[in-house]
């Protein structure tokens, strides 16, 4: 080759190198951030996933109000609100100079429009029940709104919060799910199907601009790249980070840190109520006392996980711990199923995919067989558990994480999947619902973490535990779960 | 030859309108119902009914078959439940990252394959022989994934020459691209050599003992130019099958690999669809690899009669 010729060749071939490892650093204003699951559309108003919530809420949508990194209510596209004596009519004073992604204005009218559009009938929304309260929906001008109910309802500004609530504008809520427009501080660029999302900081927000310039989520669903993509510099952030057997290599290396927090997720054993002999309470309380809390937590999930004796967060202001009901008591137990007349017992164990109910179920299944109950164990697929034990009820045990936050009030609809039928708890938590008045809610909220807790209507086990690595250096990234989301508005590189 | 090809052709699509009805009835028999997944354990019973109505999911099954036939002749394949984008749209963002995956490692286990048959054949029953022979049984015995692991622990954690996984898109430039795809092909043409060694090996050595071949040597040919003019050609009809069957099943079956280093490709697809129960994409995606699989057989048989004088005559 000649000079010329081999230096050209020489430049193409450090340009090609260039741009392989290109990717493998990433700006100081770049995020990318990785999740298991990949959301199937990008409309949190549209659907159940999570995988939603994760990737839009607080980021590219907002709504009247929102949660804060503690689970508290704090506003959001509305300033400040105020509710009348009877707490049946909530007026909200919307921010002025808000825009969407497009350009297009944000007013009262946009409000109007995506509650309504939220509780219609058509609505294929998966939280309708936030708003099945609502009666109406007015623009009392540009920048206020007044929401009439139709019972009295302390809920409002919590039930706001959630992903399901968002604003979107009537012109560009049609396509919300493959290009979404919100008025978040950051927009939507664009997705790339089975493999990440990303968003660009959006100049013309409304509030504080973040400190980064754009966010990529990227989505590894098995746990083994999950690791390979930290450990090789690919990603800067796994929030919930799918292989805990990996954590405490990520401790030992300067490179990373790992953030132990709580979720919304309250992991039960749920117990048929309606089906003999789960509907006598002593058996009930029996499966409670033959279960070791902490060997599931130890073994299932590598020692991360509180122990629950309700169902309610750890973490909340208004939570009762009551662990030592059902404290690990096998003798207790066995007495418990001789008074109750039941020898030899088999039960159906139901499990969907999640690590913690395959390895705690088997674990489970030891325990009982500890005190003669004898379980069958089913392994399914969540369609296939949705379909045999949430809907069609045909199952004894199953275990399943509610991720809900302040979802107490599952144990008010008798057809729920476990069945419990109890008309003093369905008056409690009708009461809850239309108290305006905070220490009244916390003492009803004990109460009724009391009374579920009394029944043994489920087993108790744990909350989920949130435990993320990230990159060190990169700060502001939320340590608990609240809400199903992964709010990037206050993260930034430190360095 | 040409009511050869036609009577091909019908075969072809008599295989495809059979197999788009086996999908189609193993797929209904699954339970589990698309509208429920999607919506998750806080949504009413009018909430699924609504969407199942939606969907399209309170047809009859017969109703809904005929459609789907329907709209492939439309050219239409569909929309997916859970995505709700038309599948021709995802497939065909699928392909461009299964489809080159596929060729790079069938181009990668060709590269290894060859030299190393014709090696161990020209000195069968020696040490280099033997020494090749251990080597394709381990390439063979060893899981893709486990050693896809390996190179990813290597190449990607250790040296930081290629990326861990994921495909940056052919936007980004042919170099990234290419850098994604590498450590797949890798993986998933290792044991596709091996077994591509051992068959080009074996057919090889058949062809050696053939009388043309003597008479070849009998003429004063070398031993090495007797292996490349005469046995080659006629030794490649059982390779060529098994290239054509590697292609479909590196096609379909990369869905290890895809998941090792969450690659966007048709398997990852495949999988995630039938998790969800987004029956139309498994259905649709089922059918393209069906088509895909019989369009292969018919190039190798066209290929066979190029290769193979001896077939011409048909």
């Amino acid at each position: 080759m000649t000079a010329p010729i081999r230096t050209a060749t020489r430049c193409i071939v450090l340009t090609a190198l260039a741009l392989a490892t290109g990717e493998a650093m990433a700006a100081n204003d770049e995020v990318r951030v990785g999740m298991q699951l990949e959301p199937p559309n990008l409309d949190p108003t549209g659907g159940a996933a999570a995988a939603i919530d994760e990737v839009v809420y607080a980021n590219l949508f907002e709504g009247l109000t929102r949660f804060g990194p503690d689970g508290s209510v704090l506003p959001g596209l509305a300033s400040e609100w105020s509710v009348d004596e009877q707490g049946q009519a909530y007026v909200f004073t919307l921010r002025s100079g808000v825009t969407f992604h497009d350009g297009e204005p944000f007013t009262a009218e946009d409000v109007v429009f995506s509650l309504d559009r939220a509780r219609a009938d058509e609505s294929t929304n998966a939280q309708k029940a936030l708003f099945e309260n609502i009666e109406q929906v007015e623009a009392i001008d540009d920048t206020t709104v007044r929401i009439t109910l139709s019972e009295p309802s302390g809920d409002l500004p919590f039930n706001l919060a959630w992903g399901d609530a968002v604003m979107l504008d009537e012109a560009s809520a049609a396509d919300a799910a493959t290009a979404p427009v919100g008025t978040g501080p950051f927009r939507f660029e664009r997705w790339v199907q089975g493999d990440r999302v990303e968003l660009v900081r959006f100049d013309d927000y409304w509030g504080e601009p973040v400190a980064l310039g754009k966010a990529t989520f990227k989505f590894i669903s098995e746990p083994t790249a999950a690791f390979a993509a930290m450990m090789a510099g690919d990603l800067d952030a796994f929030p919930v980070f799918p292989a805990p057997e990996n954590l405490a290599q990520f401790e030992a290396d300067p490179r990373f840190e790992v953030s132990v927090g709580s979720t919304e997720g309250e992991t039960i054993l749920a117990m048929n109520n309606a089906r003999a002999p789960l509907s006598d309470v002593r058996v009930r309380r029996a499966i409670a006392k033959a279960v070791n809390r902490q060997d599931i937590i130890d073994g299932a999930m590598f020692g991360y996980g509180t122990p629950i004796g309700t169902h309610f967060a750890p973490h909340n202001p208004a939570y009762v711990d009551l662990v030592e009901q059902s404290a690990y008591d096998p003798d207790g137990a066995k007495s418990l199923l001789e008074q109750a007349g039941v020898t030899d017992l088999t039960l159906s164990l139901k499990l969907p995919p999640p690590a913690y109910a395959r390895r705690g179920g088997e674990i489970i299944a030891a325990q009982l067989r500890e005190v003669g109950i004898r379980t069958d164990i089913e392994n399914l697929e969540w369609a296939q558990w949705l379909e045999q034990v949430f809907k069609g009820r045909d199952f004894d045990l199953t275990i399943v994480s509610h991720t809900e936050p302040m979802d107490l009030n599952i144990y008010a609809r008798p057809d729920y999947y476990f069945q419990y039928d109890d008309a003093d708890f369905q008056a409690l938590m009708a009461t809850f619902a239309t108290e305006t008045d905070a220490d009244e809610r916390q003492r009803l909220l004990g109460e009724a973490q009391r009374t579920i807790a009394d029944a043994q209507v489920n087993a108790y086990l744990f909350q989920l535990a949130k435990t993320g690595v990230v990159a060190a250096g990169l700060s502001g990234m939320w340590e608990n779960m609240p809400t199903q989301a992964n709010d990037l508005t206050g993260v930034s590189w430190s360095e | 030859m040409l009511a050869w090809f036609a009577g091909r052709l019908a075969s072809l699509v008599a295989t495809l309108l059979a197999a788009s009805l086996v999908v189609f009835l193993v797929i209904e028999v699954v339970p589990g119902d698309p509208a429920a997944y999607m919506l998750g354990m806080n949504a009413s019973e009018e909430t699924v009914a609504a969407l199942r109505a939606e969907l399209g999911l309170d047809r009859s099954g017969i109703a809904r078959y005929l459609d789907w036939i329907g709209g492939w002749l439309r050219g239409d394949f569909g929309t997916s439940y859970t995505y709700r984008t038309p599948i021709a749209d995802m497939v065909a963002e699928r392909i461009t990252v299964s489809v080159p995956l596929a060729l790079l490692a069938l181009a990668l286990a060709i590269l290894l394959a060859f030299p190393a048959a014709l090696f161990a054949a020209a000195r069968r029953g020696g040490g280099a022989d033997t020494g090749i022979m251990g080597l394709t049984q381990l390439g063979i015995a060893v899981p893709n994934f486990w050693f896809a692991m390996l190179l990813v622990l290597l190449f990607a954690i250790k040296l930081r020459w290629l990326p861990s996984g994921g495909f940056p898109g052919w936007e980004a430039g042919l170099g990234a691209a290419l850098s994604a795809l590498l450590l797949p092909a890798v993986a998933l043409a290792l044991p596709q050599a091996s077994i591509l060694t051992r068959v080009m090996r074996s057919s090889l050595i058949d062809a050696l003992g053939e009388d043309y071949l003597r008479t070849a040597r009998a003429k004063g040919l070398s031993s090495r130019a007797a292996l490349w003019r005469h046995a080659l050609r006629n030794a490649m009809i059982p390779v060529l099958t098994i290239i054509g069957l590697q292609f479909s099943f590196l096609l379909a079956g990369a869905i290890i690999i895809e998941n090792v280093f969450y690659l966007p490709g048709l398997g990852r697809l495949v999988f995630q669809a039938i998790s969800s129960r987004d029956l139309v994409v498994v259905e649709s995606v089922v059918m393209l690899l069906v088509g895909a699989v019989v369009l292969v057989t018919f190039l190798v048989d066209v290929a066979y009669v190029w290769v193979d004088p001896r077939l011409r005559s048909r």
